[in-house]
């Protein structure tokens, strides 16, 4: 549809008048046609990144935003060929969808009779046939971002840009339309920024996911790189659950002493914790068990049940439990995690090829 | 039974209340409209008066119309780009300008008046046209334009649609004309219904600005009431009563449809 631009940032910081870093000087590359995820709790500067690239803020002195080989730095939002789509919609409520879509198709001085034809493709593209004339006001929630949707790409834009999208949808709906927008990303081939809060709408869309920290990025990699091997303790724990084992002793050929029993991993040792996810847990009898534990709370999850199990540390592990199956508070299992589900993020770090961006 | 008598009692004051102000309005439009009011009606119904007036007082009319309409477009020209721009400006003398604003209306008209005769009075050309009494109305009413204006604006979710429209190529002025204005438009109405209203009532600063070319219709009126008789000057209330409501309920009715609109 659009021949999509990659993105390139180069030490952009962005530090307020009140003198609030959001932003420390950073460097991104996003490949063209490439989707990547801004994922981090409030405050982390995901959102002030999106707007570095969109325009809409200025990088401090020195920050550079190129899209392809083009210096856009000084471009304003309007020069830079982008669509967004922002969480609360932004429709103009006097307009009527057929109106909001065509906005950007008028400034672009196209015939009318090609703004009305690309209005229906777009209309059609998001699933919203038929609904031209209704007024913003009489559409849902879903229809509206749906609607902003298509005011976005109807311009064909270089670059889409989204700002925490689907965060005033209620779950069900928010669902359907993620899946609505990955479908739409990838026939588009169109290169995205997204911004969310949500792990679960990062990995399913991002072809990459930059983890955001307090201004920096803590880890930019594929969502499995990021989900099995976590740069950092806060990267572990934001992207779903994780369990930190502390290890309090260690035993020839690699065995590693942690409350409740002891675990098999050579490639952690000398470290002075280990993690692993709830899903990677086996539940077995407690004769063949590396660790025991006491249930001390199950909460039904639907498709799972996490369970927390007291092994005599002061934080209860969590393990993932089969939902149909049945176990008492106060009953003891037996646990065994296999070597190659434990990790610790220094070591991840190690591991890695360099792609650490931020810098200090 | 007693929720009852409490409901009549309300009632009939309410309805004492309404005659009380109802009353004197509908006694001087009679009075307009009799032949001799000390005689009573029996003396008979006329439009004589009102022939009268328009014959003595039709430049008065004209010339308020005119002042009003002028008054309500250099408001709105100067008022919503005002508000916007204190929309838009975080700094603490935003809020000064906006009290600021109003010090037009806390001082007392004659005090305006006096003022810009004594600034600008030297001027003949200006001082002898109508213009100098536009100045005036303009000074009193613009705070009645930006205030609404500028209260729409703020619950408008005004910088997010504008980041929208940006987003989509909008430079400038075509999101002011296309998305700001248009999205204040309830806001711009009932501005409008303010200063039309009091234009063309301003009594205070048009009296000391008046020459005897640019007479508005409550000069005119302060002149028929001292010179003329009684009927004539209540023809002339008359006149401008039927002027003045049907404006209020056209401008109204407008301010409602916009209320449905959003």
């Amino acid at each position: 549809m659009t021949s999509s631009v990659s993105i390139t940032l180069e030490r952009c910081g962005r530090t307020f008048a009140n003198g609030h870093t959001a932003l420390h000087p950073l460097d991104l590359s996003i490949a063209a046609g490439e989707t990547l995820v801004l994922l981090g709790p409030s405050g982390c500067g995901k959102t002030t990144t999106l707007r570095i690239i969109s325009g809409l803020e200025s990088p401090d002195a020195g920050g550079r935003v190129r899209f392809g080989e083009r210096d856009v730095t000084q471009r304003p939002i309007e020069k830079r060929d982008v669509g967004m789509v922002f969480q609360n919609y932004a429709l103009f409520p006097n307009m009527s969808v057929a109106d909001n879509i065509a906005y950007g198709l008028k400034i672009q001085r196209l015939p009318a009779t090609e703004i009305r034809q690309r209005v229906d493709e777009v209309m059609a593209m998001v699933d919203l046939q038929g609904f031209g004339e209704r007024r913003i006001d009489a559409l849902s929630g879903g229809q509206k971002q749906r609607v902003a949707l298509a005011r976005a790409i109807a311009v064909r834009p270089k670059v889409l840009l989204f700002d925490e999208p689907l965060a005033a949808l209620d779950a069900k709906l928010r669902d359907r339309l993620r899946i609505e927008i990955g479908q739409l990303l990838r026939e588009l081939n169109i290169t995205a920024v997204y911004v969310t809060h949500d792990q679960a709408e990062a990995m399913a869309l991002g072809d990459r996911i930059a983890v955001m920290q307090a201004g920096r990025i803590a880890q930019l990699g594929t969502p499995q790189e990021i989900y099995h091997r976590p740069s950092s303790a806060f990267v572990a724990d934001f992207i779903g659950a994780v369990n930190r084992l502390e290890v309090i002793g260690s035993r020839p050929q690699g065995r590693l002493v942690v409350h409740g029993g002891e675990l098999h991993g050579p490639h952690l040792s000398g470290l002075p914790s280990i993690y692993c996810r709830p899903e990677d847990i086996q539940i077995v009898e407690t004769n063949v068990a590396a660790i025991q534990g006491c249930v001390i709370q199950s909460v039904f999850l639907g498709q799972t049940q996490r369970l927390m199990v007291d092994t005599g540390s002061s934080t209860p592990l969590q393990v993932d439990a089969p939902s149909r199956e049945h176990w008492r508070v106060g009953e003891v299992i037996g646990l065994t995690i296999p070597p190659e589900v434990l990790f610790h993020p220094e070591q991840c770090n190690s591991q890695r090829d360099v792609q650490e961006v931020a810098h200090g | 039974m007693t929720t009852r008598i409490r409901f009549l009692l309300q009632l009939g004051f309410t309805l004492l209340v309404c005659l009380f102000m109802i009353v004197p309005v509908v006694m001087s439009a009679l009075a307009g409209l009799t032949e001799n009011y000390f005689v009573g009606l029996k003396s008979g119904l006329t439009l004589r008066w009102v022939n009268d007036v328009w014959q003595l007082y039709a430049d008065t009319i004209w010339l308020s119309i005119r002042l009003a309409l002028a008054c309500l477009t250099v408001t709105v020209l100067l008022g919503v780009p005002a508000a916007y721009g204190l929309l838009r400006s975080r700094r603490r003398w935003a809020n000064a300008i906006e009290e600021a604003l109003l010090l037009p209306v806390a001082v007392p008209g004659l005090a305006t008046a006096l003022a810009l005769l004594l600034a600008y009075g030297h001027y003949r050309e200006f001082r002898d046209s109508w213009l100098f009494i536009l100045v005036g109305h303009v000074l009193f009413t613009l705070p009645f334009m930006i205030r609404p204006v500028l209260s729409v604006m703020r619950t408008a979710r005004l910088p997010q649609l504008e980041e929208a429209a940006a987003s989509l190529g909008a430079g400038f002025w075509r999101r002011f004309l296309t998305v700001v204005v248009p999205n204040c438009m309830s806001g711009i109405l009932a501005g409008a219904l303010m200063v039309v209203t009091l234009s063309i009532g301003e009594f205070n600063i048009t009296w000391m600005l008046h020459t005897p070319l640019t007479k508005t219709l409550p000069v005119g009126l302060a002149d028929s009431y001292a010179s003329m008789r009684l009927e004539i000057g209540s023809a002339y209330t008359l006149i401008f009563l039927v002027m003045i409501v049907p404006l209020l309920v056209a401008i109204q009715w407008a301010g409602r449809l916009t209320v449905q609109h959003h």
